[in-house]
């Protein structure tokens, strides 16, 4: 037998067969307009301005970073990826891309956006998008992910940082208040992932993920999941509390968040019998709609403070 | 692998090196563009008016 494989003697099937759209799809296309999103609202709300054609090349470098923090979780979590229902189609684990070309993508593009935001924009936003990209990777996906039920609560402060990363991109600091965007991030991700965990709990379990379900019962999950909401709630009312917007964001944040308490209260009050689990299903759909309105009542508000602010001088 | 030693690409195969290059040659491109432009931008007009 020979001791050194000839890695040239398969050439038919070193050629690749990933597309473009394979590429693309290993960027998580979905979780990168979120991050655009939350991103360009952190822009609109910080006190400076900037050139709009830097503002664009800023989102497109912050929804790159993302998108190769997303590439290189491909990578490392193609096994498991492979054994879940609702990954197993994903470019590496399905054989489109090899895993060696998802982490060469992903550290390139990783470098690139880093790069790009430093040399265009300024070095604060740089760095908090490279800590982004290795908390995400490094951090979740290769330490906690696989080893805590705290994964998706402290991982998440990786999703979260965008809209700082967009403040600090305008204004070259980062204040209190982007702080208190990041927290409204924070705090939703662990509700959002539970309640996603508790209807796949077996998915999880299939691949050895210790979400929190498999790990400390659905009957704790559920009153961690309503727990987290009470602490939500507030949180996303405190940007009018504490002055930073005008009592139109305070009413709109004031009611999503007595909804996320009512759904996270069903939640609760969720029978064990229950394996159709509706009410999990109503608030893990209801968190996409109260991330996205929160949000987009912060760019409303801080738009519509800008025009106030224009007529006024 | 054909008779001839070298590599023979199917059709399948042809049509996604097509796809990457045509993504990859957009992206070089889109780049040149970005940093042209940006540069116009963070420095201004001005710093296309300089003594030789």
């Amino acid at each position: 037998m020979a001791l050194v494989h000839n890695r040239f003697e398969d050439q038919s099937i070193r050629m690749s067969e990933a597309t473009a759209g394979d590429f693309f799809a290993l960027l998580k296309p979905r979780v990168m307009s979120l991050v655009v999103f939350t991103a360009f609202v952190g822009m609109v709300a910080a006190p400076e301005t900037i050139n709009p054609f830097l503002a664009v090349v800023a989102i497109l470098a912050i929804a790159i970073g993302a998108g190769a923090s997303g590439a290189l979780n491909m990578w490392y979590d193609a096994d498991i990826d492979a054994v879940m229902a609702r990954t197993v189609n994903r470019p590496v684990p399905s054989g489109r891309v090899r895993p060696g070309e998802a982490l060469t993508f992903g550290l390139v593009l990783s470098v690139l956006s880093v790069m790009t935001l430093g040399v265009l924009i300024n070095w604060l936003s740089a760095a908090l998008l490279a800590f982004t990209i290795f908390f995400y990777a490094v951090v979740y996906t290769m330490w906690l992910k696989r080893w805590t039920p705290q994964n998706i609560v402290i991982g998440g402060a990786a999703g979260a940082l965008p809209p700082m990363i967009g403040w600090a991109a305008v204004s070259g600091s980062v204040s209190f208040e982007s702080f208190v965007l990041f927290l409204i991030t924070f705090l939703w991700t662990p509700p959002h992932f539970w309640a996603l965990a508790l209807f796949k709990s077996q998915d999880y379990e299939r691949a050895g993920i210790p979400m929190m379900p498999n790990v400390a019962g659905e009957a704790s999950t559920r009153r961690q999941i309503f727990a987290y909401s009470l602490l939500l709630a507030p949180v996303g009312v405190a940007p009018w509390l504490l002055g930073y917007t005008t009592i139109g964001y305070g009413v709109v944040s004031l009611a999503l968040g007595a909804g996320f308490v009512w759904y996270a209260w069903k939640v609760l009050r969720m029978p064990d019998s229950d394996r159709v689990m509706k009410p999990a299903k109503a608030l893990f759909g209801y968190s996409l709609l109260y991330l996205f309105v929160i949000f987009a009542a912060y760019l409303a508000d801080s738009v519509i403070e800008r025009v106030f602010a224009l007529g006024g001088a | 692998m054909s008779d001839n030693g070298l590599v023979t690409l199917t059709d399948k195969q042809k049509k996604a090196r097509r796809s990457r290059n045509i993504a990859i040659g957009l992206a070089l491109a889109a780049l040149v563009i970005i940093f042209y432009l940006a540069t116009i931008a963070k420095f201004g007009p001005a710093i296309l008016d300089r003594s030789l």
